[in-house]
C-alpha cells in the first residue's frame, strides 16, 4: 500500500470566500447581466419602470413634504434636495433588499452546485447599481435644470457617498443574506430597515431640524449613519453648487462631518467583515437549509 | 488528525472519501410558538439527530468509472453532494483532485426568461469555465444537442426534451477531470439516452473519472467497472460492477 501526498488534493467546497470572486469574475458579470436582462422581461414598458417608479414616489413625498407641510418655502431648490437624497437611500434599500435575499433566491444552484455563494449577494448589489443609474440620470437632469456647475470636489463627494453606500449595503447584506438562510425574520427585519432608513437621514429634511429639536449629542449620535453622511455628500454634491450660502441654502455640513466621513466608512467595512464571518459560518448548511 | 492516506485505489486517486459522516437534523419544532407549545405540553423541543452517511470510505482512481447503487433515502445522492462540494461532511474528510463538474445540476442554473445561447454561457461559466474556453466550445455544444436555430429562443419555449439536450450538452463539454452523475440518465426517450451513454463511454476512455448515480443496472452495468452498494448509510458492498449489481438485487428492501 502506498500514502497518498494530500497536497495535491482540493477540499471541496471549501473556498476563500470573497477572495474567490476574483477567479470567477466571468460569471460574475454573467449574473449581473442575467439580472439586468430578466428584471422586466415580459413586461411591455420594461425599463421605463425604472423611471416611473421613483418619479412618482418622489412626487408623494414632495407634495407632503415639500408643499404641505411647507419644506419647500424653508430650503432652496428643495425638489433637487429632496431627489438627490431620496435616490441615494433607494439604491442602498434596492442593494441591501436584493442582497438579503440573493442567496436563497438562487436555491435551485446553492442545493446542487458548489460556486463562491458570496457571489449572489455581490452581484444583487452591482445589480442595484445599474438599476439605481437611470435614477441618477434623472437627477442629473434635474440638477442641470438648477444650473448645476460642479466643481471638482462636487463630484468627488457623490463618488464617496455613492461608495460608501455600496459597501454598507453590500455589508449588510452578505451579513444578512447568509442569516436569512435559516433564519426567514431576518428578511422581515431587514424591511424593516429599509422603512426606515428615508426617515432616519436628512431625505426629507435637513440636519437643522436634528439639531435645533433634539439637541447637539443626538446630532452627533445621528451623523453615526453611513447613510447619513452618504446623503449628505450626495447633498454636497448636487445641491450645494446651486444654493447660495445662507439661510434656506448650504449652511455647510453638520459639526465634525469630516470625524463622520471616516466613522462611516470603518463602520461600512466592519459590516463588510463581519458579514463574511457570518456567512462563511452559515454557509456549511446552506444546501440543508435553504 | 493524520496528514497522510493510505492508498486503496489500484491507480492514484481522483476522489477520496475518507470516513465520512453527514449529520441532518430533524426538526421536532418550526418556531418559537411551535416550540413554546410543545414545551408546555412536554413534547420534545430540541431537534433530532440521524445519520444520511456513517463512517463511509472509498477511493476512486484515475479514469476509473464508478457506479453508486443503493436504494432511495440510503444516502447516494448526499455521497455525490460531499464530493461536488455542496455539503460539508460533519466528520471525515473529502479530497478531491483537478476540476470537478457535476451532471447533478443539469439544468439547475437555466433561467426560462433568456435565450438557449446566454444559458449556455450562463451555465458554462457556472461549471467553472472561463469566457474563452466557452467560445471555443459553443459550436459543439449546439451540434450536439441538435437544437439548431432555437439557440436563440428563450429557453421556457423549449420542449422538455431539447432543454435536456442542451442542459446535457453544456455539462459533457466541460473540461472535467472527474464527472459526477445523478439520475440524468434515466430521462429522455432511447436515442437521446442511447446517445448519452456513447458520449460518457468516449469520455472514460479519454480518462476522464466517473461517479454515477442511478437506480438503472443496463446502464451502470454497461459504463462502469465498478459497485459501491450503499444500504441503510453505510457502504454495503464495494467491488466489481456485476458483482455489486447481485448484492443489491439480493438486498431485501
Amino acid at each position: 500500500m502506498t500514502s497518498i501526498d494530500l497536497s495535491e488534493y482540493d477540499v471541496p467546497g471549501r473556498g476563500r470566500g470573497l477572495a474567490d470572486v476574483v477567479r470567477w469574475r466571468y460569471l460574475l458579470t454573467l449574473l449581473i447581466r442575467k439580472g439586468t436582462a430578466t428584471r422586466y422581461r415580459n413586461s411591455v414598458l420594461g425599463w421605463t419602470w425604472s423611471y416611473v417608479k421613483p418619479l412618482v414616489q418622489f412626487f408623494i413625498y414632495f407634495a407632503v413634504m415639500g408643499v404641505i407641510f411647507g419644506m419647500d418655502r424653508g430650503t432652496d431648490n428643495y425638489p433637487l434636495y429632496l431627489f438627490a437624497g431620496f435616490i441615494t437611500v433607494q439604491f442602498f434599500n434596492e442593494a441591501f433588499g436584493n442582497a438579503t435575499s440573493s442567496v436563497v433566491g438562487n436555491k435551485a444552484l446553492v442545493k446542487k452546485i458548489y460556486l463562491p455563494r458570496e457571489l449572489f449577494p455581490i452581484a444583487a448589489t452591482a445589480g442595484a447599481f445599474v438599476h439605481f443609474l437611470p435614477q441618477l440620470a434623472i437627477l442629473l437632469v434635474v440638477a442641470f435644470v438648477y444650473g448645476w456647475v460642479p466643481g471638482i470636489l462636487n463630484v468627488g463627494a457623490i463618488v464617496l457617498g455613492l461608495l460608501i453606500i455600496a459597501i454598507i449595503a453590500f455589508g449588510l447584506g452578505l451579513l444578512f443574506a447568509g442569516i436569512n438562510v435559516r433564519f426567514r425574520d431576518i428578511e422581515n427585519f431587514g424591511e424593516v430597515i429599509r422603512q426606515l432608513a428615508t426617515w432616519a437621514s436628512p431625505v426629507l429634511y435637513t440636519w437643522q431640524l436634528i439639531e435645533e429639536h433634539l439637541g447637539d449629542v443626538m446630532l452627533y449620535v445621528y451623523m453615526c449613519n453611513p447613510i447619513t453622511v452618504a446623503v449628505e455628500l450626495m447633498h454636497y454634491g448636487f445641491w450645494k453648487p446651486t444654493v447660495a450660502e445662507q439661510s434656506g441654502g448650504w449652511e455647510g455640513f453638520a459639526p465634525h462631518f469630516g470625524e463622520h466621513v471616516g466613522i462611516a466608512i470603518l463602520i461600512s467595512l466592519a459590516f463588510v467583515v463581519i458579514g463574511q464571518l457570518t456567512f462563511r459560518r452559515f454557509e456549511r448548511t446552506f444546501a440543508q437549509d435553504v | 488528525m493524520s496528514e497522510t492516506l493510505q492508498q486503496t485505489s489500484k491507480k492514484t486517486p481522483a476522489i477520496i472519501v475518507d470516513r465520512v459522516t453527514k449529520r441532518f437534523m430533524k426538526r421536532n419544532t418550526h418556531s418559537l410558538k411551535e416550540g413554546f407549545v410543545s414545551w408546555t405540553k412536554r413534547k420534545k423541543v430540541r431537534a433530532d439527530h440521524f445519520d444520511a452517511l456513517q463512517d463511509v470510505s472509498f477511493q476512486i482512481g484515475e479514469g476509473e468509472a464508478v457506479a453508486v447503487l443503493g436504494f432511495n433515502g440510503s444516502g447516494k445522492s448526499t455521497t455525490l453532494k460531499m464530493v461536488s462540494g455542496v455539503m460539508a461532511p460533519d466528520a471525515g474528510r473529502v479530497f478531491t483532485k483537478g476540476r470537478i463538474a457535476g451532471l447533478i445540476e443539469v439544468g439547475a442554473g437555466f433561467h426560462p426568461e433568456l435565450s438557449g445561447r446566454e444559458n449556455v454561457y450562463l451555465n458554462a461559466a457556472i461549471l467553472g469555465m472561463k469566457k474563452h474556453e466557452i467560445d471555443a466550445r459553443f459550436d459543439d455544444i449546439v451540434a450536439w444537442s441538435e437544437i439548431g436555430d432555437f439557440i436563440d429562443q428563450e429557453v421556457k419555449h423549449y420542449s422538455s426534451g431539447m432543454f435536456m439536450r442542451l442542459a446535457f450538452s453544456v455539462a459533457i463539454h466541460v473540461d472535467a477531470d472527474v464527472l459526477l452523475v445523478d439520475e440524468v440518465l434515466s430521462v429522455g426517450d432511447a436515442p437521446f439516452r442511447e446517445k448519452c451513454n456513447r458520449k460518457m463511454k468516449e469520455l472514460t476512455e479519454r480518462g476522464v473519472t466517473m461517479l454515477i448515480v442511478s437506480h438503472n443496472m443496463g446502464t451502470v452495468q454497461d459504463l462502469c467497472s465498478r459497485g459501491i452498494v450503499i444500504h441503510e448509510h453505510k457502504v454495503l458492498f464495494d467491488g466489481p460492477i456485476d458483482e455489486a449489481v447481485k448484492v443489491i438485487r439480493e438486498t431485501p428492501h
